[in-house]
């Protein structure tokens, strides 16, 4: 009997090597937890019946293309959108002999921080089925805290991955910029997309990271990575530990947030790492409006390709530029017509210079925060997400109360940074998330870590309702 | 109100959105509200930062340029709303744009 609620993916993988179960039976073993549980959360889009591939099973996020898969975004302007290539990141793990099992439920193209804009219904937290799972990963993050995959990956623009592993008790990675491939993911924000692993264990989430990142020459922004070491050990011995003072007293994180983040930095000090304070002054404080220009920018450019021409929707007109326009108004949901709104505006003649161009001047003032930081640090801790889950419904009448969700993410992806979120207790019964943020290309040192105060931390991934 | 309705309608004949009136309404408030918070970014002094456009510092990445063969027509075709032999088929663009 294989209890997908606790196995690990190392552990699947070592039960494969040593012939315990067969590929089959650990597949068939997650499609019954599927079939049990998915009608509720709802964190599957598509499911795959056949893989001929023999190694651990796995979920991705439908920003993934899939050769052969049918991928959405999320949205109805790519309902029934087959792809006839892989993402390199699929391809990778088809390389390493993972098993797919199907993809995963986001907000329509990756906007959102709760998955309740998704064109096909919101996914459930699996702790509590009347909260958001987070997003825009939160498929990804709820079947991996159910049991219903091992591992997922999911893709983190503004805290994607982040936030909704926090918010599901999971281990999330958010890489350094460049590292992994976006050949064949559907585009965001492109200076600040990223894909990574959701894990339940900092190890599994190396292992991930591992077969999805280095170089790709169908992807000009990825560099050479240096090599993944597996984390061991127990101590933070020799780690010098910052607590950015903005980032853990922000306006609206909740009291039992910051009580059991509290908690896990008087740990770090126990397991020998040296802790101290510091300042960011102003990423903080400017971050989430700098995210809010540079993104939706972005977003309005990448996503003038949905226009009708080569693939996907298309609403029928007489002249070719209403059916662009009339396609575009159908299959657009609320948020992604809201961000190419704000975009367009904010690149449009006589407000460039005052809404994008100011906002990439904060870019850079909040690179040289995290870069004084890093003089000092090695390693910056703070909450992941402000809040435990919230309610399905509590945010979604007021878009920039949903925005805020990721005010604690936005500074160290807008500098590129690697973040690990790993799970550090419960507040109202509900998971907290620990924000682990290092210098670019530090994801070794993030692991380290993560590992050794998950082991401290001792956190049960199981939800409570589940066990 | 930064925003007024023209905008709004100025913006989206930009964006290629056909919107309803709803949601012409509804945008309007919407955007005035995001563009408030947003406009924050305005208050700082940043005439002698440089813009960050991208994280990292890589420069022209190149490649050798060999010929590879590219996707099968029928793989570029095969999601494709309306093809016509080698071509995907839209309606006329005559008209005068939008």
């Amino acid at each position: 009997m294989i209890d997908t609620l606790r196995l690990t993916a190392e552990e699947a993988r070592r039960m494969l090597d040593d012939n315990e179960v067969s590929p089959r039976e650990l597949r068939a073993a997650y499609r019954e937890a599927i079939d049990a549980h998915d009608g509720e959360l709802h964190c599957y889009l598509t499911l795959v019946d056949e893989d001929e591939n023999d190694g651990v099973p796995i979920a991705l996020k439908d920003v993934i293309s899939t050769e052969g898969v049918e991928t959405t975004a999320g949205s109805k302007i790519l309902e029934g959108y087959v792809p006839v290539f892989d993402s390199t990141v699929a391809a990778r793990c088809k390389a390493a002999g993972l098993q797919l099992l199907g993809k995963t439920n986001l907000d329509e193209f990756a906007m959102g921080s709760s998955t309740e804009n998704s064109g096909y219904g919101p996914s459930k937290n699996p702790w509590d089925p009347t909260r958001v799972p987070g997003g825009s990963g939160g498929g990804s993050a709820a079947a991996v805290s159910a049991g219903l995959a091992p591992w997922a990956l999911g893709s983190d623009t503004g805290g994607s991955i982040k936030q909704p592993s926090s918010l599901c008790g999971n281990v999330g990675l958010r890489p350094t910029y460049g590292t992994v491939s976006r050949y064949g993911i559907v585009a965001l924000a492109s200076s600040l997309d990223q894909v990574g692993p959701v894990t339940k264990t900092v190890r599994d989430n190396a292992l991930l990271y591992g077969i999805i990142s280095g170089r790709d020459e169908c992807d000009s922004t990825t560099v050479d990575v240096p090599p993944v070491q597996l984390p061991d050990a127990r101590d933070l011995k020799g780690l010098r530990i910052g607590v950015p003072k903005e980032l853990n007293e922000a306006e609206g994180i909740e009291p039992g947030v910051a009580e059991s983040v509290r908690r896990a930095i008087d740990l770090c000090t126990e397991l020998g790492a040296d802790v101290d304070e510091c300042e960011l002054p102003r990423s903080v404080e400017y971050g989430l409006a700098c995210y809010y220009l540079i993104m939706p920018a972005e977003a309005s450019s990448n996503l003038a390709r949905y226009d009708g021409v080569r693939y996907a929707l298309r609403k029928e007109a007489d002249g070719y530029y209403e059916m662009v326009s009339r396609t575009r108004d159908a299959g657009f949901g609320d948020e992604p017509k809201r961000r190419i709104m704000l975009g367009t505006y904010a690149l449009s003649a006589g407000y460039y210079e005052a809404y994008y161009g100011q906002a990439q001047k904060v870019r850079t003032i909040i690179f040289r925060e995290f870069d004084a930081a890093f003089e000092r640090f090695d390693v910056l801790v703070s909450p992941t997400s402000p809040t435990v889950a919230f309610r399905l419904g509590e945010k979604t009448e007021n878009p920039l109360a949903m925005y805020v969700s990721d005010v604690l993410t936005i500074p160290p992806n807008m500098a590129g940074l690697p973040g690990l979120s790993i799970p550090c207790g419960l507040s109202e019964g509900l998971p907290v998330g620990l924000q682990l943020i290092g210098p670019q290309f530090s994801e070794n040192t993030l692991f380290r870590a993560g590992h050794a105060l998950e082991q401290a931390i001792g956190f049960d991934t199981v939800p409570e309702r589940l066990r | 109100m930064a925003i007024k309705r023209d905008d709004v309608l100025h913006v989206a004949a930009l964006a290629r959105l056909e919107l309803t009136e709803d949601e012409i309404t509804r945008l309007e408030t919407q955007l005035n509200d995001i563009l408030e918070a947003v406009g924050k970014v305005s208050e700082l002094d940043l005439a002698d930062v440089p813009p960050t456009s991208h994280p990292l510092a890589v420069v022209n990445v190149f490649r050798a340029d060999e010929p590879r063969p590219s996707l099968p027509l029928e793989d570029v075709f095969a999601n494709a709303p309306e093809r016509d032999g080698d071509y995907f088929r839209v309606p006329p663009t005559g008209e005068t744009e939008a």
